[in-house]
């Protein structure tokens, strides 16, 4: 304990008719209990005349800080607006020094934000401009995709193969844990709900089929299409971003070497790869989940639910699934890279592009998902 | 120091720069030669990384052009202006190095993309320029691994690989030490003497300018254009435009002149 603080005591008071004593005792230091600023700006406007100067009166002045400085100059600033006279004089010199350092450059009138509402026809046609851009930017992004591809195909794109297996690894292999989990977890819940509703008609041995018809279809790439969106489509826009904020990107460019083909296309190919071997595991796995609980809880023999699943599945529905997990990869790749490009400059807009790939990414998956079922039903697949 | 002729390399011809309509610097024109090194100064935010990157073709002029050669950089075609590009050698002011690669992977992948040269030979030019920056035996380190001084000098390295006509360095001893900012220097007047490389540098640090600066464009942010030029030790003497003048003394133009009102007050 500092036993020899203390306290520090402001007195006010006026001398003859137009002169302001103002008396700082003890310690000023910035923490809480500093007297206020208001008993001066009272004793300054309530008097009689005007006041025409103010001193101070320092000499039982302990240690002070920038507590003592701040209220310095609020009663500076206050002489100023009335026009009375500001006596330093008595103030500790490094007072008097600092109060003029912050009184060196006049406060910038224009440089205050202003939060001006812009009128609602201005703020709407902003709004709208602004999307078209966004849509003109994510079509030049695919077009620039296609074109990217087909020089692959060609073998004239700039990339290296390394990249792509290194990204394979991190989105393939490393996702199998996750998927599993997720997905025998989904089928598990899908068996339970069929079940407890099949039982009902004493139809549960229809669940097998429910099981594995929602899995294959729609269950399995979607899920698998969540799950590698937030996991992978966020790192890609992590590392897109960050890459920009480093301005590797622009290294990148002044190499006369495309961005696209060296970042985009790697990872767009990993995961056109290794989507459609993760739904097919993510199937799997999900039939297995609606297994475990039809054997364990709804005692229908291994044989038989294995039976209904093999009849119910056609090659169709499996392949449609297979399809579109790999259409949901491409999308995932896409947004992912997109947001990870049109980052912006600092920390905070890395977050940004991240969450930003994640929400596209999510809302493209299941709104084409719900695409994909309209075109099914119409072709009859 | 050794003169290349008059040859000139880059010609910068009434450039205006703009972000939307907001217009950064107006009316640049200068000229710049062969195995010179010439500065681009002026204060804090005042455009000169701005103007690099329109030389570098990051970004296109609101008005003007830039020749090399006497050719249209921003006016050729695409093809060209990437061709144009491999010439080019950029350090970038934090080195920008590839940050899943190794430092020999960095320095090589230019070379793997733009010339013929085996895998072996590649490895063997990517080592000579990590050396010739004193990064040897750091090949295989990943740059999260090095300090940023190291980063920026294996950016030079990169930036050298395919050995560039014109170098342009962004801020080259910002965040360095005062020797290694030296040592920084020399390597520039190194390099330019022995390759012949034509050196742009961005910079505000005057040790640096009054040490490797040949010619010079001075741009100022009242005024928003160029404000004078030259080399940059003949302003200093012979400038009479103050602020360029405070500028290069490091403010002293105008402390003596406060002082000297001080004193009169």
């Amino acid at each position: 304990m500092d036993s020899q603080t203390t306290k520090p005591i402001l007195t006010v008071q006026r001398v003859g008719e137009d002169l302001l004593q103002v008396g700082l005792t003890g310690e000023w230091i910035a923490k809480a209990g500093l007297p206020g600023f208001d008993s001066v700006e009272k004793v300054f406007t309530s008097g009689p005349g005007p006041v025409k100067a103010m001193e101070f009166q320092t000499t039982e002045l302990g240690r002070w800080n920038s507590g003592l400085i701040a209220f310095v100059v609020k009663c500076f600033e206050l002489c100023k607006q009335h026009k009375a006279e500001f006596r330093a004089q008595t103030l500790p010199a490094g007072v008097s020094a600092l109060l003029q350092l912050s009184q060196a450059v006049p406060e910038k009138k224009d440089a205050v934000r202003g939060d001006e509402k812009s009128p609602f026809f201005e703020h709407l046609g902003l709004i709208v401009i602004g999307l078209s851009k966004g849509a003109t930017e994510m079509l030049t992004f695919v077009g620039e995709s296609v074109v990217s591809l087909g020089k692959l195909l060609r073998k004239t794109a700039q990339f290296r193969w390394s990249d792509t297996f290194l990204v394979m690894q991190e989105c393939g292999p490393k996702a199998l844990g996750i998927v599993a989990l997720i997905n025998f977890l989904i089928g598990m819940i899908l068996a339970f709900v069929g079940a407890v509703q099949l039982q009902q008609f004493g139809a549960a041995i229809y669940t097998a089929d429910l099981v594995a018809i929602a899995t294959v279809r729609e269950m399995g790439c979607i899920m698998t299409g969540i799950i590698m969106c937030g996991r992978t489509g966020a790192a890609f826009a992590a590392q897109l971003g960050t890459m920009k904020v480093n301005q590797e990107i622009e290294a990148f460019r002044t190499f006369g070497f495309s961005p696209f083909e060296f970042l985009v296309v790697p990872r767009m190919l990993a995961l056109i790869l290794m989507m459609p071997v993760l739904v097919l595991f993510a199937n799997l796995i999900s039939i297995f989940g609606g297994f475990v609980v039809s054997t364990w809880m709804l005692h229908i023999t291994p044989m038989l639910y294995i039976n209904r699943t093999i009849q119910s599945v056609t090659l169709t529905s499996f392949l449609l699934g297979i399809f579109k997990g790999t259409y949901f990869g491409v999308v995932i790749a896409l947004t992912g890279c997109l947001r990870g490009m049109q980052c912006g400059t600092n920390a905070a807009a890395v977050g940004l592009a991240t969450t930003s790939a994640v929400v596209t990414g999510i809302t493209v998956i299941i709104a084409s998902d719900g695409l994909f079922a309209v075109i099914c039903n119409a072709l009859g697949i | 120091m050794k003169t290349n002729g008059n040859h000139i390399m880059i010609e910068i011809r009434d450039l205006t720069m703009a972000f939307g309509s907001f217009v950064v610097m107006r009316d640049i024109s200068t000229t710049i030669r062969q195995a010179e090194i010439f500065i681009i100064m002026g204060g804090s935010g005042c455009g000169k990384s701005t103007l690099l990157r329109h030389m570098i073709g990051l970004k296109s002029p609101a008005k003007g052009d830039i020749f090399y050669d006497g050719e249209s950089f921003w006016r050729m075609s695409d093809n060209a202006r990437q061709q144009k590009l491999r010439t080019f050698g950029v350090l970038f002011q934090s080195g920008a190095l590839w940050s899943s690669m190794t430092l020999e992977e960095n320095v090589g992948l230019p070379l793997g993309e733009y010339t013929d040269l085996s895998p072996a030979e590649i490895r063997d030019i990517a080592r000579l320029k990590l050396a010739l920056v004193g990064l040897k035996g750091f090949e295989e380190f990943y740059p999260a691994e090095i300090s940023g001084g190291m980063c920026k000098r294996a950016g030079l390295a990169r930036a050298m690989a395919l050995d560039p006509d014109v170098l342009f360095f962004d801020e080259p001893s910002a965040g360095l030490d005062p020797i290694s900012s030296r040592n920084l220097d020399e390597l520039i007047l190194q390099l330019r003497d022995s390759l012949g490389a034509t050196f742009v540098v961005v910079t505000h640090e005057l040790q640096s300018i009054f040490a490797i600066g040949d010619n010079s464009v001075f741009l100022d942010t009242n005024t928003r254009t160029m404000r004078a030029q030259g080399n940059p030790r003949e302003l200093l003497n012979n400038s009479t435009d103050p602020y360029v003048r405070e500028f290069l003394t490091r403010g002293e133009a105008k402390q003596k002149r406060t002082e000297a009102e001080a004193a009169a007050v």
